[in-house]
């Protein structure tokens, strides 16, 4: 396969970029208490995958990985619309959309 | 194939249905509709066929799993056309969703290929997702189905970063393709490749609720729908060991070691969190997620054994736990919406009321200890007998003390059914909840005594 654009970078960066975005993205979802926030973190976690997997499938010059991000994207959007109906159903009830208020069901 | 196909066409159907106005033949067409299919489904047997570029792959394994998730589906179906009497509206939406839950499953019996396995669990997921959250005026609910969408994704980035890491060390998403690169690079296998093991098996863990990773199931179990609980720690539970012990038995066949001693810990640790914490609950719902998570620890020791071929073991006890818990939901839905309650209390004297009841809710629970006739006994004894095999002396005698202590939080409910005063509550008979019932008692007693067609399946 000829080198494309991608390959003007030794592969580790990407892996390196991709493990920095992804632990960026964990951090937040543990971190931060307010539900859009999360929501977005766990976008950035799904991102950081498909940067990864489109860089390997450059390097391997194979395809499945750059299709497998298809699959990858069609899947975040469905998440994240269901993620967001159930938030606007908490919002209705609770009027915050501070994850903190989920706390009814302990132990 | 055609299961996963007409599955998927059932679901459509039953929105179309919706269109038409018809919401009454909705359950009907539903039941039926999984009845030809679970036909279908058995056609298949011994016929090992592969699609779609070896996609999704047909073995006996995946048949007999459809067959039992299919057969599950149907049961929790027939619960739904009472559970769901008073919310016609919105019933195409919830069976539709349900049906495609049964979708998301039979992929990850089926799955070849790591993008099926992700498609698989996603689907189940997402769907499960809005069904946790499905009484949308219930607080308790929406923080069910929120709690499990947060930690359900977060796994799942887990898993697809584990998967990344797998396809960049071996340039393939394909099963038997991975295993080949493990034969092959015996020596040299890229630590990218360990990493990204570590992390499905982390994903993987999390969905069978396995501890440490098992902090969503009490909640999710405790604050969904009671229907959507029974669903959740039947098939879905089902669904996810399945998928694993497949993992595990196929592409990490030869780095099985690897993970091997973390597994047992898991194991050792799932048993004792899931049966200790379930002697404090007094939420039957919360005790069922708790009865769960120590199943999961009973089913990770076939996971422990995978390299010895010990599916059938597996399908035993999937199918003794899931006819078991089936049978105590069918008991505890008309108690709960009689009694307001979902509390152990709310059982109280149930015995002097419903006598019929009482009897199988008490055979359930004695099933779920694994005492003898029930198929719960059987199966344990496998689990047990594969370990010991295996040498895992110390997990299967951990594995037996807790046992021993599951007796007691399941007697606790035969107690209070049994020698308390009875509650004023007046719990309704209906002719579906006790044909569910029946038939999950009268399996597991037949099951119980004659396990050698189920067990010897594969």
């Amino acid at each position: 396969m000829e080198s494309n654009i991608l390959q003007a970078n030794p592969q580790n960066w990407y892996l390196v970029l991709s493990t920095i975005l992804f632990s960026i993205g964990v951090m937040g979802v543990l971190m931060r208490r307010n539900a859009l926030i999360i929501l977005m973190c766990i976008e950035l976690m799904l991102n950081s995958v498909n940067l990864l997997l489109v860089s390997f499938s450059a390097y391997a010059g194979n395809s499945e990985g750059q299709v497998f991000v298809f699959f990858i994207m069609v899947v975040a959007a469905a998440e994240v619309a269901v993620g967001l109906a159930l938030l606007v159903s908490i919002y209705r009830n609770l009027a915050t959309t501070d994850i903190d208020v989920l706390s009814k069901l302990k132990w | 194939m055609n299961t996963l196909i007409y599955t998927s066409i059932l679901g459509f159907l039953c929105m179309v249905l919706e269109i038409f106005n018809v919401r009454k033949l909705i359950v009907p067409v539903l039941v039926l509709g999984l009845a030809v299919i679970f036909g279908l489904n058995l056609a298949d047997w011994n016929s090992n066929q592969s699609f779609f570029n070896n996609m999704v792959r047909i073995d006996n394994f995946s048949v007999a799993f459809s067959g039992l998730a299919i057969f599950v589906t149907l049961l929790v179906f027939i619960l739904a056309t009472d559970y769901y009497a008073a919310d016609q509206n919105h019933i195409s939406d919830y069976m539709a969703i349900l049906t495609f839950i049964l979708v998301g499953a039979l992929m990850m019996f089926n799955y070849a290929n790591l993008t099926m396995l992700f498609l698989g669990i996603e689907t189940l997921s997402i769907a499960l997702y809005v069904m946790a959250g499905s009484k949308r005026f219930d607080i308790r609910s929406n923080e069910a189905g929120f709690k499990y969408f947060l930690m359900g994704s977060f796994a799942s980035g887990f898993l697809l970063f584990g998967i990344a890491l797998i396809y960049g060390a071996s340039g393939s998403f394909d099963l038997g393709k991975i295993a080949d690169y493990t034969i092959q690079n015996q020596q040299n296998i890229s630590p990218l490749f360990y990493t990204g093991m570590f992390l499905v098996v982390f994903a993987m863990l999390f969905k069978v609720s396995a501890a440490p990773f098992h902090f969503w199931a009490p909640d999710v179990y405790h604050g969904s729908p009671a229907l959507v609980t029974a669903y959740m720690s039947t098939l879905v539970k089902i669904a996810a060991f399945a998928a694993f012990y497949k993992l595990m038995s196929t592409t990490f066949f030869y780095t099985f070691e690897k993970v091997a001693p973390m597994l047992n810990v898991v194991a050792i640790i799932t048993l004792a969190v899931g049966n200790l914490m379930a002697l404090a609950q007094t939420n039957f719902k919360r005790l069922l997620a708790y009865s769960g998570i120590s199943h999961a620890g009973y089913l990770m020791l076939i996971i422990l054994t995978a390299k010895n071929q010990t599916a059938g073991a597996l399908f035993y006890y999937s199918l003794a736990y899931s006819l078991s818990t089936l049978a105590a939901f069918a008991v505890a839905i008309p108690v709960f919406s009689a009694t307001k309650s979902e509390d152990i209390n709310s059982f109280n004297g149930l015995a002097k009321k419903n006598p019929m009841q009482a009897a199988a809710l008490s055979m359930a629970m004695i099933g779920l200890a694994g005492i003898p006739p029930f198929a719960g006994f059987l199966g344990k004894y496998y689990i047990f007998t594969e370990a010991l095999q295996s040498d895992y002396f110390y997990t299967t005698l951990i594995a037996i003390v807790a046992s021993m202590i599951g007796v007691y939080y399941y007697f606790k409910v035969i107690l209070a059914m049994y020698g308390q005063a009875a509650n004023e509550a007046k719990v309704e008979q209906s002719f579906n909840y006790n044909l569910v019932l029946w038939i999950c008692i009268v399996l597991s007693i037949l099951f119980g005594i004659l396990p050698g067609p189920i067990l010897n399946i594969f």
